[in-house]
């Protein structure tokens, strides 16, 4: 359950819609399931009060979004952060992708996203889902009511929460937390500790499930290129049609790269997965490295600071002691 | 030397003002190294762009290098210093995926190192034909 | 489609000696894009490079590629022959089959194998050639020194004598610099200000020089051949063109408690005030931080006294905007504080001084007239311990010293003892150092003398603890060749303190783009071979802002610097390198990633309109690439994600050619 009650956030909407402070607002909106829920942009109160959502499964990250939105119109446009999003938000203000000025951010608190998946695979014919503290309540077409502990239902993301604390905004719904001793790479230590066949094994499985759908591009705060390279023909990489061709194969690792030290670790690619593939463990483990090699870093705490990946010292470590240092982890 | 052992692809991006000269200098020398290594010349080591890498490797190389000037003694002062960031972090990945890290190196090679510039190639060579053709990256997101 | 020439060179049997070059030849025949190919002896002979010329003409060639020895050899001579066929010179490309084939290859077979792959890889690449023509851009032909002292004076006066107009910008009422503070010169023993004076005269009369004292940049634009300067002239509160330099006004300044920082607070000056005798532009400067007038309003005793009616008191900052085709770094150098350095009681008692204070203790124009005096009680000191290495070769003390060695501490201490033997032979002189270190000519003699003919005492090892008792320093150090500890009462303890660059320096290099190390000396474009320019195009350094250095270095490196920017000041136009980086603006997305890794600062950031598909218009941030100072290393090409940043020459579709046609 989350913290904060959806009429805080709907009063607070209607409010900065009516005094003018801005002409739209970022938003959840209902989808044909209890956990299927879209992001939408609502302009106002009426849709607002009626159909604005506020719950377990707005995991959107609404950052993103500001790239277009704010170029469309010399208003501002209201977004409601959760502190994962606030990292995403600074870092692409640290990358001029939009004009903070034309934005109204309202920080909001969160309790963690259920994970859509782990429901899904929970139950059969889910009629509604509620969730009512520590628990969450399935209500089934055929099996009635199935009840399961909430800390089961979250995704990875969540459970290895960074931080509770806002790191932007220009107002706070509720209390603001703290950044958090998370436990956030001990998936990719395991993977570090296994035998480069079993890791090879493990992450053959885990891509060749991969339908090149693009989804966790999409919805990456840190994939913003006005044209990826990807899609771009004259890049000499692009190509969709062939299946053994270079896009195919190295996707991934490239995705991971173009991302790294830019990559605030909010977990939409996992999330948004449709095959499951725990994308965020390409990512982790860049920020691992960076952190392990380089000094603590995490992308969009601060705006306007240098990632490791575009800065150097004289001593830094060598490609080869990179690697073998994984061997000896 | 072994009749049938396994000839590698090598593919060596070397920066034009050290490893590249380092390169001719072992050729001035006569120092000899596998025809199996070739030299793509780059104005730097950090104009080598990962997706470089692993394009030969898609293609069949396998092996790949990256020879630069050594840390200090950039002709552009700073190059080689991202070119060690960049590389420190893509090979490490590339281990994380299960691929072999001896397919993959970055060696420092000054204009005057002809001599460990075939030696590095004659080490590096040896090291892939060992470790035979290179499966993985093709095979990476294909399960069989 | 390109048309491309091959043209296989024998190199005599340099390369047909492990090559088959005809089957090289023959091969290549069927490569996209080849509609030519053959062999010959020598291709850079003139009959080679005629063939390539006729072979242009005849098959109408967009694109060659020249099968040889390593472009590193003859890339420019194949490419002037492609232009004097008409042929853009960056349409050809070289395959090194001779460097990193014949000669490393010894069976035919293989060799030939390999050699028809490089060249199959160079095809490719030309295949995506374009045509490039190098950027020009007008040279200013005035040169800016910032740093008055020895250094900025010599490059200043070099320069000027070559004809162009120079501007010299220094933050002190004079220019001088550390030079004008020493008494006498290491190995020569001649005085300072007799060899220094004549030139800072030389450059106040030099009509091609300008000296803009008491002022700072705070500004620079621009790239090599058009820098935009802005200068801070600081208010001085006396107009410099009217002031003669008489001196009244400061014997009548009633505030006279001001500590003279020429003579390190050895002594005082008043409000107003000008530094030394010699100093140019010789001008009183009134200083606002003890000025009465300018404090409470009450006073204006100078402006009384000043018969010239120079005095302003309402002068404010002035800011110069100046162009100039090169500037020259010359900030040179301080002492360290001695104020972490307990152990040797620097702030506890006047007596223990640094080199530099002690410098003014000797000279004839210092606090003491130039007998030597305890700053203390003014008393002769007989006994005098000089402590070497005070903040060099710190390696264990880093956050309060350097670690590198300052270089000219052993040299001058050596003239100081011998200087106070010679004057004072009562006076007993003791040297702690770890080493005596005395490259240059003339150096190791000059150590030799004050140790063999003037007695001086040097000991091996380092002081511990100088502690003040009563009207005596108690000095204990080690003595490592003896391996005893020494205790010794000492009247006047001398510390050679490290020396640093000037603090100005580091925000300096921020706006000149130019590199420092992690000491803030200002990193040359290559340590051996381009010593005095710094990575920055059109930026050069002079003396100490580079590194520790002597009066003669410094002077042989002002000397260079200025020859580089006379260099670069005689062009009418530069041309560029045109393997330059270029953006795609269509695809970048302004995130500022490049620019963080150019290290030529070439790469900034405009607000640009684009019309959309829907016909509105976006106004976007994309990156743009001044192509005169970018140097085409291609880092920025690799950090941007989108690959809208490409480095024309060596473009990510070509080097992917390349990639493909080796592996295929």
């Amino acid at each position: 359950m989350q913290e904060i009650k959806r009429e805080v956030l709907v009063n607070k909407a209607s409010e900065l819609l009516k005094n003018g402070t801005v002409d739209r607002v970022f938003g959840w909106k209902k989808g044909e399931f209890d956990y299927d829920i879209t992001p939408a942009l609502f302009t106002t109160a009426e849709d607002i009060e009626n159909e604005f959502v506020w719950g377990d499964f707005c995991g959107a990250n609404f950052s993103k979004y500001l790239i277009k939105e704010t170029g469309k119109s010399e208003n501002k446009v209201l977004v409601f952060l959760k502190p994962c999003d606030t990292y995403s938000f600074n870092q692409l203000l640290t990358e001029h992708r939009f004009d903070r000025e034309k934005v109204y951010a309202v920080g909001v608190p969160c309790n963690g996203m259920l994970d859509t998946g782990k429901i899904k695979s929970s139950a059969e014919g889910i009629s509604k889902v509620t969730d009512n503290g520590d628990k969450v309540v399935i209500e089934t077409l055929f099996d009635g009511e199935i009840t399961l502990d909430r800390n089961e239902l979250l995704p990875d993301r969540c459970l290895n929460c960074k931080s509770k604390k806002h790191v932007a905004y220009d107002e706070l719904l509720g209390e603001d937390g703290a950044v958090l001793d998370s436990n956030r790479f001990d998936e990719v230590e395991k993977l570090e500790k296994m035998t480069p066949d079993e890791r090879f094994a493990f992450w053959q499985n885990e891509l060749s499930r991969c339908i090149r759908c693009n989804a966790c591009r999409d919805v990456c705060p840190a994939c913003t290129c006005e044209k990826c390279v990807f899609d771009n023909p004259n890049s000499g990489v692009e190509n969709k049609a062939a299946t053994n061709e270079f896009e195919e194969k190295m996707f991934h690792i490239i995705r991971a790269f173009h991302v790294a030290g830019r990559c605030t670790d909010c977990g939409e690619c996992s999330r948004v997965c449709p095959q499951h593939i725990p994308l965020h463990l390409l990512n982790r483990k860049f920020i691992k490295d960076i952190d392990s090699f380089y000094g603590e870093y995490q992308a969009g705490a601060e705006v306007g600071s240098r990632a490791p990946i575009v800065n150097y010292t004289t001593e830094d470590i060598e490609p080869g002691d990179a690697v073998r240092r994984n061997e000896n982890a | 030397m072994q009749v049938n052992e396994y000839k590698p692809l090598i593919v060596a991006f070397c920066c034009n003002w050290c490893s590249y000269a380092g390169a001719d200098l072992a050729g001035n020398n006569r120092l000899n190294y596998p025809a199996d290594v070739k030299i793509i010349r780059v104005p730097c080591s950090c104009r080598v762009n990962p997706m470089f890498i692993l394009r030969a490797f898609q293609r069949g190389a396998d092996g790949v290098i990256l020879c630069g000037c050594h840390p200090g003694d950039c002709h552009y002062t700073s190059g080689n210093y991202y070119t060690r960031r960049r590389m420190a972090l893509l090979f490490s990945m590339l281990d994380y995926l299960g691929i072999e890290k001896e397919r993959t190196r970055v060696e420092w090679v000054s204009a005057a190192e002809g001599a460990k510039f075939a030696e590095t190639m004659n080490d590096f060579a040896k090291t892939v034909a060992a470790l035979g053709e290179n499966k993985r990256l093709e095979d990476l997101r294909c399960k069989k | 489609m390109q048309r491309i020439g091959v043209f296989v060179c024998h190199c005599g049997t340099n390369i047909a000696g492990t090559v088959d070059v005809k089957a090289v030849a023959e091969a290549l025949k069927t490569e996209p894009g080849v509609v030519f190919s053959t062999d010959y002896q020598y291709m850079c002979s003139q009959a080679g490079q005629d063939i390539i010329k006729k072979a242009i003409a005849e098959y109408n060639l967009t694109g060659i590629v020249v099968c040889s020895c390593s472009p590193r050899m003859h890339e420019a001579t194949f490419r002037k022959t492609a232009a004097a066929a008409g042929l853009n010179p960056y349409m050809v490309e070289i395959a090194n089959i001779r460097e990193q084939c014949s000669w490393v290859h010894k069976e035919v077979p293989i060799g030939t194998e390999k050699a028809i792959i490089l060249a199959k890889a160079a095809v490719a690449k030309v295949n995506l050639n374009a045509p490039l023509t190098p950027g020009e851009s007008p040279v200013t032909k005035r040169a800016l020194v910032i740093g008055g002292g020895i250094a900025g004076i010599q490059t200043a006066l070099d320069i000027a004598d070559a004809g162009f107009p120079v501007d010299i910008v220094e933050t002190k009422p004079t220019i001088g610099g550390k030079m004008a503070q020493l008494d006498k010169t290491f190995p020569t023993l001649d005085c300072a200000a007799c060899i220094l004076t004549p030139k800072m005269v030389d450059v106040a009369q030099n009509d091609k020089i300008r000296v803009f004292s008491y002022s700072e940049v705070t500004e620079v634009g621009g790239f090599v051949g058009n820098f935009e300067v802005t200068i801070k002239r600081r208010a001085r509160y006396v107009k410099e063109d009217i002031c003669t330099g008489c001196g009244l006004c400061t014997e009548k300044c009633p505030q006279k408690k001001v500590p003279n920082e020429f003579n390190l607070g050895m002594d005082n000056r008043s409000a107003i005030y000008i530094p030394f005798a010699q100093a140019v532009p010789k001008v009183a400067t009134i200083d606002p931080n003890h000025c009465m007038k300018l404090k409470t309003g009450k006073c204006g005793v100078c402006s009384k006294v000043c018969t010239a009616g120079a005095i302003d008191y309402e002068a404010k900052d002035e800011f110069v905007k100046e162009k100039y085709g090169a500037i020259v770094v010359a900030t040179g150098f301080n002492p360290i504080s001695m104020e972490k350095f307990d152990e040797f009681a620097y702030s506890q008692s006047k007596d223990v001084i640094t080199s530099l204070e002690l410098e003014r203790l000797m000279n004839a124009a210092g606090p003491t007239g130039g007998t030597l005096l305890r700053p203390s009680d003014h008393e002769h000191p007989h006994t005098i311990v000089f402590v070497q290495c005070v903040g060099s070769r710190c390696e264990a003390c880093a956050e309060k010293g350097k670690e590198y060695c300052s270089k000219i501490c052993c040299m001058y201490t050596a003239k100081h003892a011998m200087l106070i033997r010679d004057k004072y032979p009562d006076t007993e002189v003791y040297v702690f150092y770890i080493d005596v270190r005395t490259p240059g000519k003339n150096f190791d003699e000059f150590y030799r003398r004050a140790v063999e003919e003037y007695g001086v005492h040097y000991i091996k090892g380092m002081v511990g603890k100088v502690s003040p008792e009563g009207n005596k320093l108690k000095v204990q150090g080690s003595d490592l060749i003896y391996g005893r500890q020494l205790h010794i009462d000492a009247d006047l303890v001398v510390l050679a303190a490290a020396i640093e660059p000037d603090k100005s320096a580091r925000p300096l290099a921020t706006m000149l783009t130019a590199s420092m190390d992690t000491n803030d000396f200002f990193t040359e474009a290559h340590p051996k071979l381009r010593p005095v320019e710094s990575p920055t195009a059109g930026v050069f350094l002079s003396g100490t802002c580079q590194g520790p250095k002597d009066i003669p270095e410094t002077v042989s490196q002002a000397g260079a610097a200025a020859s580089k920017v006379i260099g670069l000041l005689c062009k009418d136009k530069l041309t560029g390198n045109p393997c330059v980086a270029h953006s795609d603006e269509m695809m970048c997305n302004g995130c500022s990633t490049c620019e963080k890794v150019c290290p030529y600062g070439a790469i900034s950031y405009v607000d640009k309109e684009f019309r959309m598909p829907d016909r509105t218009t976006k106004v976007r941030r994309v990156a743009v690439v001044n192509e005169a100072v970018c140097q085409g290393c291609g880092a920025c090409t690799v950090a941007c994600m989108s690959g809208a940043m490409d480095l024309k020459g060596f473009m990510n579709k070509q080097i992917m050619a390349e990639v493909d046609a080796i592996c295929k």
